[in-house]
């Protein structure tokens, strides 16, 4: 079941890049894999550990990724397999569970310990499931034990989170038969936007309002047909899928980035929950000439310039749609790792039309595509800024867009300032 | 399976990338999976560097795992040369591609590209990033100079009359503990003796420039880690004697400059008596008195924390109560100078034991890692950086090796200036009645806005627990006395203090009675 349920008003009657070609690449990928995903997911459920069955890649990857080393324990870890595990599978299961018994011992704290799969447990085909649930029989009720994988084999950066958030799906408890609408928000976001979100959502009188992931693990929103979901993040097509199969129906709307994206995803949302024209004017009145007056501040130095965008997270084209809309930039290509045409839907109608789009990525030819188009802005990741740099093309690091709060009308200006500051620092440079 | 939480080593292709980005000429194709595309960032970020490294990943994906990843491999391996043209490849697996085996060496060996291409094998569950490095740099070396070696047995020509001696100097790499640095003073100390440069690598160097590394008088060993195995493969194969002593400090600098003379066949007694560091005097001034018997914990690579060690004792007059590495290959080097100076030895990749052994021994600074710097920060305690991993703060702007003369004047500065903060909170802390000094002041250097100072003293000392000892009110306004970087201390040991002596309330004599027992 995915039909969407389309209420959102498309601002635009042109169809946008809804049907435009995609350039499908197959080479070298430069983006991470899905393990980075719990570096803001260990923030977000507070409660949570994440083991990664794994190699010294992986715990190097999350530290490289992580940056510093902020935590003394982080709610991360990697079980390093050895020579001795790639010798039999019975001892890697017995070598894993002394592996989670110390963890569980020494971090009493942890209700929910997720077991993220990599390529070398999945090359092995070590079975995480199963190791779960044999875990799972012994720590509870005092720890749930998830699985999910990370893996650069299936997934790409974002889609991490996705494995994530669909290993929690099965353990939603189910809404009661009869129970009224309630509204699901998908994908995470960062505490405060939840904050302002639930009560721009208690304003319109839309609720009850879950967020999934939820902040504590014992804090799981109910699911079923009377649920209506938002996606706050692009990258949730498992999650999704999952959650429709449970009866949620999405709501389709673009991405809340920006200040017309939030408008129609909370529009969609209000729209669903019949709640007055008038009243979602009133509610979102302030706030929201509020975000257009701080946005339109960037609009001068913004306007006209051209953006390039390297597949990473999946944001590029709700954010292209933003720089091209509310700043008057001017997209060349958009690269998505792997694009997910209904989800996108909305955003593609409001990208503009002749945008290049490529899926996937064969990083040596997309960067003779960037240098021939030499863009005024690049947005990329982090093998690739400073080279990028160094020959002369404004970059911002995608990854931070991850990182920040940028959803809703509260960061609208946030999310500019993040794309206006290269640009405005290489004007004061003049060295 | 082992727990890791933060880890002091990368895998062992990290340590090849190492090699490869620092020669030039040289592309490595790798067979992994796109997640390991990561590790560009550590060149790109941390060292700044503003090219890409020269590797190529073929970033398979599991859908390929069902077909030919092979194949996939010898695509990638051909677009990357006919992109990049380079003298010659290197070839091999990360840890998800070595399970799969699909034998990068062979398949590489059957593309018949007219360059030499060099197979390299990392066993990535057994070996870590140096180990990789050294294995890299080796296999490198042997391709491209052993054709030249000279038949065994043959014993190596006499150097013409007239002619410069000459070396090589081995070791450096990308993503190096200040290698950029090292090479330019090691480079100018090797000049001022008369001793000629021939070849540099891996840092600098082309797989062409590799083929004469035969032909230098000698080799400079200035990274173990990274060049012990090849120079040993040198002199095996050439009769090419090299240096064991690292310069960093001024005792090994002079043993160093020693040691190049007698291999090179001069006299040392110029450079010797030439341009000296100011460490010795500046250690000798009155000022640095307060320097002796400082506590210093000493961890990081074999190498470094070896020289640390001697530093610390011989010439900053430190006691070093603990010494150690994450790298095991070090450990016997690492025990031998642990006892020499009376301190235990630690050698332990676990981040967690050596938190634990830091709290536990309480060194006044620590010469560490990025790891220990974050460590030593969570415990208030100054620390200098010494040794890789690195972090960007490790590659500075202006020039600052840790070898040769000038090393030796940069360690002075960088392990005093930790120690010079903790002497300028002593000051404030005798001054702490003054009104313009107190707690609510922030520290003048970060103009910091200062607070009203406190009228009524907060109690330091009053968050009396229920089974712990109570303060008297005069204890506690005698122990607000004591200069704050080392009150909590005070406090924590007049009330173990009491408890031990079934104190229950602490008076000002038991404040004493404490500071006397604890004195040492
Ligand atoms: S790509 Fe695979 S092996 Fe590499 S870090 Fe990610 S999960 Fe680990
Ligand atoms: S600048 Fe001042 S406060 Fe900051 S680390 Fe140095 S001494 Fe401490």
């Amino acid at each position: 079941m995915s039909t969407a349920i389309r209420t959102a008003q498309n601002p635009l009657d042109a169809t946008g890049c809804g049907d435009a070609p995609v350039l499908r690449e197959r080479g070298q990928r430069e983006v991470f894999c899905g393990l980075t995903g719990i570096i803001w997911l260990h923030r977000k459920i507070q409660d949570a550990f994440f083991l990664i069955v794994g190699s010294r890649t992986c715990a190097h990857l999350m530290q490289s990724a992580a940056g510093v080393m902020i935590f003394a324990e982080p709610r991360f870890a990697t079980a390093i397999i050895d020579d001795r595990d790639l010798a039999g599978l019975a001892d890697a299961n017995d070598e894993l569970d002394a592996v989670v018994d110390k963890l569980l011992d020494r971090r009493p704290d942890i209700k929910l310990l997720f077991l993220v799969g990599s390529c070398p447990s999945e090359v092995i085909k070590l079975d995480l499931s199963r190791a779960a649930s044999r875990l799972s029989r012994r720590f509870a009720p005092r720890v749930r034990i998830l699985n999910y994988s990370g893996s650069g084999i299936e997934t790409t950066f974002t889609q991490g989170e996705d494995n994530c958030l669909a290993s929690m799906v099965p353990e939603m408890p189910a809404s009661p038969a009869g129970a009224p609408a309630s509204l699901l928000v998908v994908g995470t976001l960062a505490d405060v936007v939840e904050d302002q979100l639930r009560r721009r959502f208690d304003e319109l009188g839309i609720g009850p309002v879950g967020f999934l992931p939820p902040r504590r693990a014992g804090e799981l929103p109910a699911v079923g047909p009377a649920t209506r979901m938002l996606l706050a993040q692009p990258y949730l097509a498992e999650t999704a899928r999952l959650l429709e199969e449970r009866g949620a129906q999405r709501l389709e709307a673009p991405f809340p980035l920006g200040v017309e994206g939030t408008t129609l995803w909370l529009k969609a949302a209000a729209d669903a929950f019949g709640v007055p024209a008038e009243r979602f004017e009133r509610v979102t009145e302030r706030p929201r000439q509020r975000a257009e007056a701080a946005v339109a501040r960037y609009r001068d130095t913004m306007a006209g310039l051209s953006v390039f965008f390297f597949p990473d997270s999946q944001l590029e084209i709700p954010l292209a749609r933003f720089l091209a809309r509310e700043l008057g930039m001017r997209p060349i290509e958009v690269g998505t790792p792997y694009l997910h045409r209904s989800h996108m839907a909305a955003d593609l109608a409001l990208l503009p039309s002749g945008t290049t789009l490529s899926e996937g990525q064969d990083v040596d030819r997309q960067l003779d595509r960037c240098h021939a188009a030499a863009p005024d802005l690049v947005v990329c990741g982090l093998g690739l800024a400073n080279p990028l740099e160094a020959a002369g093309l404004a970059t911002k690091w995608s990854i931070e867009l991850v990182f920040t709060p940028i959803q809703g009308y509260e960061q609208a200006a946030d999310l500019a300032e993040l794309f206006a500051r290269p640009l405005a620092r290489r004007r004061r440079l003049e060295v | 399976m082992k727990l890791a939480i933060w880890t002091y080593e990368g895998p062992p292709h990290v340590g090849a990338m190492r090699v490869a980005t620092a020669m030039q000429g040289l592309h490595y194709v790798l067979h992994a999976p796109q997640g390991d595309t990561y590790a560009d960032l550590l060149f790109t970020m941390i060292e700044r560097l503003p090219h890409r490294p020269p590797v190529t990943y073929t970033t398979f994906q599991a859908r390929d795992l069902g077909t030919d990843t092979g194949e996939l491999f010898k695509r990638t391996m051909r677009d990357a040369y006919e992109r990049y043209r380079p003298e010659a490849i290197m070839v091999g697996a990360s840890c998800t591609a070595e399970l799969i085996q699909d034998d990068p060496g062979g398949l590489g060996r059957t593309l018949g590209l007219p360059i030499p291409v060099v197979p390299l094998e990392l066993p990535s569950y057994q070996r870590k990033e140096n180990w990789g490095a050294s294995e890299t740099f080796y296999r490198l070396v042997r391709a491209f100079a052993g054709p030249n070696a000279p038949a065994p047995g043959t014993s190596r020509p006499a150097r013409e009359p007239g002619r410069r001696p000459s070396c090589n100097i081995l070791g450096p790499t990308a993503l190096g503990f200040r290698h950029r640095d090292d090479v330019i003073e090691i480079e100018r100390l090797l000049d001022r003796l008369g001793v000629e440069v021939r070849v540099v690598a891996p840092r600098g160097a082309t797989p062409t420039q590799l083929t004469l590394l035969g032909e230098a008088d000698f080799n400079v060993v200035l990274y173990p880690e990274t060049a012990e195995v090849t120079a040993r493969w040198l002199e095996k194969t050439f009769g090419q004697p090299s240096t064991r002593t690292v310069p960093i400090g001024v005792g090994a600098t002079r043993a160093f400059i020693r040691e190049v003379a007698e291999l090179a066949g001069i006299d040392p007694a110029g450079a010797l008596a030439d341009a000296e560091s100011r460490l010795p005097w500046y250690s000798r001034s009155v000022d640095s008195t307060y320097l002796t018997g400082k506590r210093v914990f000493v961890f990081g690579d074999g190498t470094h924390a070896v020289a640390a060690a001697r530093v610390a004792a011989r010439e900053f007059g430190f006691e070093v109560v603990g010494v150690g590495t994450y790298d095991r290959t070090f450990a016997r080097d690492v025990r031998a100078v642990a006892e020499e100076f009376g301190a235990e030895a630690l050698i332990s990749d676990d981040y967690l034991e050596v938190e634990a052994r830091i709290a536990e021994l309480r060194p006044e600074l620590v010469l560490g890692t990025q790891m220990e710097r974050h460590i030593a920060k969570r415990l208030g305690i100054g620390c200098a950086v010494i040794s890789a991993p690195v972090h960007v703060q490790d590659f500075p702007a202006r020039y600052s090796p840790q070898m040769g003369y000038e090393g030796a004047n940069v360690l002075w500065d960088a392990w005093v200036h930790p120690l010079m903060m903790g002497l300028e909170e002593h000051l404030l802390g005798m001054f702490r009645g003054d009104f313009e000094f107190h707690d609510g002041a922030g520290a003048s250097h970060h103009g910091a806005p200062a607070t009203a100072a406190p009228t009524e003293p907060e109690p330091v000392a009053a968050a009396n627990d229920a089974d712990g000892p109570s303060w008297t009110t005069d204890a506690d306004k005698e122990l607000r006395k004591v200069p704050f970087f080392v009150r909590g201390k005070a406090r924590r040991n007049t009330e173990s203090y009491a408890r031990e002596h079934g104190v229950a309330t602490i008076t000002i004599e038991t404040l004493y009675d404490a500071k006397a027992h604890f004195a040492r």
